[in-house]
């Protein structure tokens, strides 16, 4: 579409060298792309593909001990490599401009937000006090942040998460640059607040005519924005072309099964439960979080649970969807226990689990296991992978010699044999998970929560460990507690889905019914907001 | 890279190691070099250093050897040092370690108890107390431990206030394992590296508690010290120098050893960080 011109940022065999000691020594190798004026360039690639380092490079934002040691980047004629720190300097932000994926810690906490993007125009020595204070209205107006106003005079904490990106949005424009860096802009957002900050960028990229290069990992969103794409792998560029015609057409397998690996290409089968014993019965559960007042300031009440009630078949899967803040992640630590519900009624197979308490409770939690969202957080440094996984079985009274022996079986069980005396820093972080699967196998429970566990994970790594729960479902016939802010996985995996909302249920029913027939507003606006939806649909 | 490189990476730590080393050997060589009781008058009082054989540094008010005082002093500085940060040790860790994990009362109550020894001056409460227990080896070590724990037991309850909700902890709470069992072998174990660097500058305060006791005359009166042997000479300090200024240099250079090394420490343990400083 815009072939004809000459390109707006020209990367041209560009490798970028890591420190010594690194897992390899270029983070990009003789990478070659162009930005186009009034085209968005989507760069696709998973963790450590060097997907971002391009763009840092080109920033003059590298992290210490990385440098370009070849190529160049043209950006309007100049070597954007050979400039000096305070040439780059009255570049960014002037005439490129960049947002970043967490908006909270990109954006000052203890200044107002209006003073943030005036400090734009100070920096680059332009208008008075008053005209900045003016044009930051006029910005936060155009990014479309409710009542500007008052925005203007509030601090980053007070605002959402969609509101924020906004705010980095309206900096990054300030100064009407004439190509925007975006690095994974809406990977910490909620599905909703993704697709309208991804209809801001190419609303306002259509409307100011700007080059966008937009960095992600997800084929959804690039199916959502890009003109053109660009797939990245190990440093090197994969494929390269028009968006369609790669969405469509992948020509590289890395590519297809990126693609593929989106859990997304399903509508959920039909797929009826084995037998109809409840074994998890929740009933009129509720949940309040106090926050207790001080001095200055008043109580505070937030009605994580409200009235939730539902029950799990034996060997069925339940999805439970809903943003951050629905209350879903409260409700798996409330059934696991780690959390006390205020009221109703919560049994296990006939057991009523709510009022255990102390020594009781610890007895009969082996019963209900939990897999953890974040594979780095989730096991301790300090103790051999091994170890993490017999001490469960060791504290419910098995000898060692025999906890032991069934950790050696379950790593082998989740693919990872042989390797029960490393520690957790030596694997990857889909290893991590599989390895946190295998400890909550080693309790031999009833019934596994597994809070948000593929979120943390590249998409094709995702993939893996959905079809090894899928396996292990079929081979232990496991029932699965699924929590998860993301429709497309929780459409692979469960049998049944439950939307949550401020803490209620908002509908639940069988998962092909809850995709196909959504009865709740709110459910249309969930399955809506799903990126790279309509491709897909057009696809079919 | 190895502990011991990340460790010697730091130049000031390697340093403080040898001296620390230095004095080290000085104390376990002092019953071979100088097998008689330092007290012992062995020549004419107020001997220069220097200006007799086998009288390297001089000898004290009374004909005292003060090389041989210094040798000998050393080994009561070090055991001092060590065994007080031990007590402290045994006292602050599970203190804090309790308060953190529990919170709630529990921490409330034994942060208030912490407080109350905070409350008082670190030096005044060890006069009291040792002056109470009449001095001896055994009340100075209890007394300094006395005053030195109530930061491990907040350092320690921080750490395990920020340790108690990670995931790993909660997914041992959910297999079943019991509150003592999550203590000892999940959080503590990750909590170790704050400890033995606060201990080993733990250890320098506590010699230089040692020195300012003995010096205001609450040493333990049968065993010669570095402290000892400054407060005894500062009466003369302008007829005899050395009297004053050798164990002022040992004390100097221990303390300064002790916190090069747990800056070492520091680094070796917290390799990211370290990273950042440099």
């Amino acid at each position: 579409m815009t072939d004809t011109q000459t390109p707006l940022l020209s990367l041209r065999h560009l490798s970028i060298s890591l420190p010594k000691g690194a897992d390899r020594a270029l983070a990009v190798e003789d990478v070659s792309y162009d930005v186009f004026r009034g085209e968005i360039l989507c760069v696709v690639g998973e963790s450590g593909s060097g997907k971002s380092m391009a763009a840092n490079a080109v920033m003059g934002l590298l992290p210490k001990g990385v440098y370009a040691s070849g190529g160049e980047a043209i950006f309007d004629d100049q070597d954007l490599l050979k400039l000096s720190e305070h040439q780059h300097r009255t570049l960014r932000g002037l005439r490129i401009g960049m947002i970043f994926q967490e908006p909270m810690t990109a954006l000052n906490p203890l200044m107002r937000v209006g003073d943030q993007i005036a400090e734009v125009f100070e920096a680059h020595g332009q208008l008075s006090g008053r005209e900045r204070q003016q044009q930051a209205l006029a910005l936060l107006t155009e990014v479309g942040i409710p009542q500007p106003d008052k925005a203007i005079r509030a601090y980053p904490f007070q605002l959402s998460g969609g509101q924020r990106q906004r705010v980095m949005i309206a900096m990054a424009l300030a100064l009407e640059p004439e190509l925007l860096i975006a690095d994974e802009p809406t990977t910490a957002l909620d599905v909703t607040t993704q697709a309208q900050i991804l209809e801001l960028i190419r609303d306002l990229q259509r409307r100011r005519g700007m080059a966008v290069m937009f960095i992600t990992h997800d084929f959804g969103v690039v199916a959502e924005v890009a003109n053109r794409v660009c797939v990245m792998r190990h440093g090197k560029i994969v494929e390269l072309g028009e968006a369609d015609e790669v969405l469509k057409h992948p020509r590289h397998d890395y590519t297809r099964a990126l693609i593929e690996a989106i859990p997304s290409n399903v509508i959920p089968e039909a797929r009826g439960a084995e037998t109809d014993t409840a074994l998890l019965e929740v009933k009129g559960l509720s949940k309040v979080f106090r926050s207790k007042g001080g001095l200055f300031k008043s109580a505070r009440e937030v009605h994580a649970l409200q009235d939730v009630s539902f029950s799990l078949v034996k060997g069925e899967t339940i999805g439970i969807v809903g943003e951050s803040g629905s209350g879903k992640s409260t409700l798996g630590r409330c059934v696991v226990r780690l959390e006390r519900p205020d009221s109703g009624t919560l049994s296990l197979s006939g057991t009523d689990f709510m009022h255990l308490q102390g020594e009781s409770l610890r007895r009969e939690r082996h019963r209900v296991q939990m897999i953890f969202q974040d594979p780095y957080a989730s096991l301790n440094p300090r103790h051999r992978v091994g170890y993490a996984i017999a001490q469960g079985p060791m504290a419910n009274g098995m000898s060692k010699a025999q906890a032991f022996a069934k950790a050696k079986e379950l790593l082998a069980l989740v693919g990872l044999g042989g390797t029960d005396d490393r520690y957790p820093h030596e694997f990857s972080g889909g290893q991590r998970q599989r390895i946190g699967i295998a400890r909550a196998l080693a309790m031999e429970p009833e019934l596994i929560v597994a809070d948000e566990a593929v979120s943390a994970l590249d998409v094709s790594i995702q993939a893996q460990i959905l079809e090894l729960l899928e396996e292990l479902k079929q081979k232990l016939s496991l029932s699965l507690l699924f929590i998860t802010h993301d429709l497309r996985v929780a459409a692979q995996i469960c049998d049944r889905i439950i939307v949550m909302q401020h803490g209620r249920i908002v509908e639940q029913g069988p998962a092909r019914e809850v995709f196909l027939a959504p009865r709740e507003v709110y459910t249309r606006e969930l399955l809506d907001a799903i990126p790279g939806r309509e491709h897909e649909l057009a696809d079919a | 890279m190895s502990f011991f490189a990340r460790f010697a990476q730091n130049r000031g730590a390697l340093f403080g190691l040898i001296i620390l080393l230095g004095i080290i050997v000085m104390a376990i060589l002092a019953p071979l070099v100088f097998p008689e009781s330092p007290w012992r008058m062995v020549q004419r009082p107020f001997l220069p250093p220097m200006e007799v054989d086998g009288f390297l540094l001089g000898t004290d008010t009374m004909g005292r050897n003060v090389a041989a005082g210094l040798m000998h002093g050393a080994w009561v500085s070090l055991m001092i040092g060590l065994v007080s940060t031990l007590v402290a040790l045994m006292i602050g860790v599970p203190l804090g370690a309790v308060a953190g994990y529990y919170g709630g009362l529990i921490d409330d109550g034994l942060m208030r108890f912490t407080e109350f020894f905070q409350t008082i001056p670190n030096f005044a409460l060890a006069i009291v107390l040792v002056a109470i227990m009449q001095p001896s080896i055994t009340s100075i070590v209890l007394a300094i431990a006395i005053v030195s724990w109530p930061p491990v037991a907040r350092l320690v309850r921080a750490e395990f206030m920020s340790l108690r909700n990670r995931e790993y902890v909660e997914a041992a709470r959910l297999v079943g394992q019991s509150n003592a069992t999550i203590i000892v072998r999940q959080i503590l174990p990750n909590t170790l590296s704050p400890i033995i660097v606060l201990a080993s500058l733990m250890v320098a305060t506590a010699i230089l508690l040692e020195s300012a006791l003995s010096f205001v005359g609450l040493g333990d009166p049968n065993v010669m010290s570095w402290g000892y042997m400054i407060g005894a000479a500062r009466t003369v300090i302008r007829q005899a120098w050395w009297l004053s200024f050798f164990p002022g240099v040992a004390i100097l250079l221990t303390v300064l050893a002790l916190n090069l090394v747990g800056e070492g420490l520091d680094d070796a343990l917290n390799p990211k960080l370290a990273r950042e400083r440099s």
